[in-house]
């Protein structure tokens, strides 16, 4: 059974995607805003290698890759903020070597599973025109539970994302907010593995930030204007990939990186027509 | 001892990183209202004590007291205001400089919950402390390096602190934000009767102001007194004489 909504969202399968991908396009953003402001734009990329191994897990034991790929994902997320708190490792080190762990574990998982079959693909490159509902109803979900955390405490999170160590002092629950916001990240990206893919879930999270912060003025603003421009680009990139026949979310992350250009170009006029 | 219980009591500490000894039996307070600063060159273990007095560092030996109570044990966090040492800006950071000070607030109020009107009323004070009232909805990163620096010193303020700990505030900031600055400073020590602790080695802006100096040399206190004390000595606290500087490296 489908809406009756106008083309390219006439079909039921296409009603699927649009509805995962709004998910997708509202509470990627929206976690990549932190992310980008302590300058773990890569966060998303490591998390979903890491999922990626919860999905080869997940097929090759016979579970849902869904809830495997939500095991692995937090639980490597929270591992990777606690050593960057606790300083047993840099940043950008903890990340590189859970990215790597993550991509190697879900090759030989793959390959004990039999062969490269297409259900790893699906997670990999995503598949959004194929969600069932079932998906479309576990990922809108978790969309939700996403947006309601991040409304009731991003003021918190901005605290610390902004200068961790006046916030410990003014004694807000840094730690806490810190492994908050990762596992965010972790559920985030397994939301997001069916709509664009674990290899490019992290544009996502930071092209439209990226964009956002071209025009916005405001921390606030440019929570939503992210939102505004993820949710867009998710729309822009499923008419156009049914218009031509491309992938789906390889087009809703190149309408995502169109937007961030066309402000970035924007923004560099309003600079330059600006006296000095 | 008579008189009020310090805000921050500091007994014998000794901290090291490694085999580097940085405070080496290191005792001193703050009391309520107290305009205090804490000068030495570059290395005398300023900043780790800073760190160590507010909990961010345990020490190896001695004794911590914030409000009567172990720093980790404190647990109306708000009463301390703090700006650390060269507050982090992102380059594209789009928050505005109410913002930033409303993230002062955030602690005290809980930090699940929505702003309420006091906290305006708070945010408002601030501004108005640093005189950036007229700022508040421009982007932090359009703001000069003093302007940002009074921005993180009003987010200090607007928990409505006892205690003020700034770490190096007015390094590198112009003559007319180092004026301001010393305006806001006398204004909530000397009107409000909030304790400061200021962690300078330029305090010729603050210099009339101070009730007390303790000066920090090898990790360990050498002067703890009025500021009169000191220019007894021929020790000038003004900023263009460097005498302070040259006093703490070579003591006469």
């Amino acid at each position: 059974m489908s809406l009756p909504l106008p083309w390219p969202f006439d079909r039921g399968y296409m009603q699927l995607a649009l509805a995962s991908g709004l998910a997708v396009g509202a509470c990627a953003p929206l976690i990549g805003t932190f992310l980008v402001q302590k300058r773990l734009s890569l966060m998303g990329d490591g998390i979903g290698h890491m999922a990626f191994a919860g999905v080869a897990a997940g097929l090759l034991i016979g579970v849902s890759p869904l809830w495997t790929a939500l095991l692995v994902a937090v639980a490597g997320a929270v591992t990777i903020e606690w050593l960057r708190l606790h300083r047993r490792a840099s940043g950008d080190l903890a990340l590189a070597v859970f990215f790597y762990t993550g991509i190697a574990a879900g090759v030989v998982l793959t390959g004990l599973a039999g062969s490269l079959n297409s259900g790893v693909l699906t997670y990999l490159f995503g598949s959004v025109l194929t969600v069932s509902p079932s998906d479309a109803l576990s990922i809108c979900v978790l969309g939700v539970l996403i947006v309601g955390a991040v409304a009731a405490i991003w003021r918190a999170l901005f605290a610390v994302a902004m200068d961790e160590e006046a916030a410990r002092v003014a004694g807000l629950p840094v730690d806490a907010l810190s492994l908050g916001l990762a596992a965010l990240t972790a559920v985030t990206v397994v939301a997001a593995m069916r709509v664009v893919g674990v290899l490019l879930v992290a544009a996502l999270m930071v092209l439209p930030v990226g964009s956002a912060q071209r025009v916005a003025r405001s921390f606030g603003a440019t929570l939503r204007w992210a939102v505004v421009i993820g949710m867009g680009s998710v729309v822009a990139g499923l008419s156009l990939a049914r218009a031509a026949s491309l992938a789906p979310g390889g087009t809703i992350v190149l309408v995502a990186a169109g937007a961030f250009v066309a402000t970035a170009a924007v923004d560099l006029g309003r600079r330059r027509g600006r006296p000095a | 001892m008579t008189g009020p219980e310090p805000l921050l009591e500091v007994g014998d500490v000794a901290f090291s990183y490694g085999r580097h000894q940085v405070l080496d039996g290191v005792s001193m307070a703050v009391g309520p209202g107290e305009f205090v600063a804490l000068a030495g060159s570059n290395g005398s273990g300023k900043s780790t004590l800073v760190r160590v007095a507010l909990g961010l560092s345990e020490p190896q030996a001695g004794e911590v007291r914030l409000f009567g109570v172990r720093p980790a044990q404190l647990k109306d966090r708000w009463r301390v205001g703090y700006v650390p040492q060269r507050p982090v800006v992102v380059d594209q950071l789009p928050a505005t400089v109410e913002e930033v000070v409303a993230s002062g607030c955030v602690a005290r109020r809980g930090w699940a919950r929505r702003p309420r009107r006091e906290d305006a009323g708070r945010v408002e004070r601030a501004l108005e402390v640093v005189a950036l009232t007229e700022l508040r909805r421009t982007p932090i990163v359009e703001l000069s390096g003093g302007q940002q620096q009074r921005a993180f010193i009003a987010r200090a303020l607007a928990s409505d602190p006892e205690l003020l700990v700034l770490d190096e505030p007015i390094a590198g900031v112009d003559a007319d934000s180092q004026s301001r600055f010393r305006d806001a400073l006398v204004t909530r020590c000397h009107t409000d009767g909030v304790a400061v602790l200021l962690v300078s080695h330029e305090l010729g802006a603050v210099e009339d102001d101070l009730d007390r100096i303790i000066l920090l040399r090898g990790g360990a206190v050498v002067f703890d007194g009025p500021p009169a004390d000191l220019t007894a000595e021929g020790v000038s606290l003004g900023v263009h004489h460097h005498d302070l500087p040259m006093w703490l490296e070579h003591p006469r």
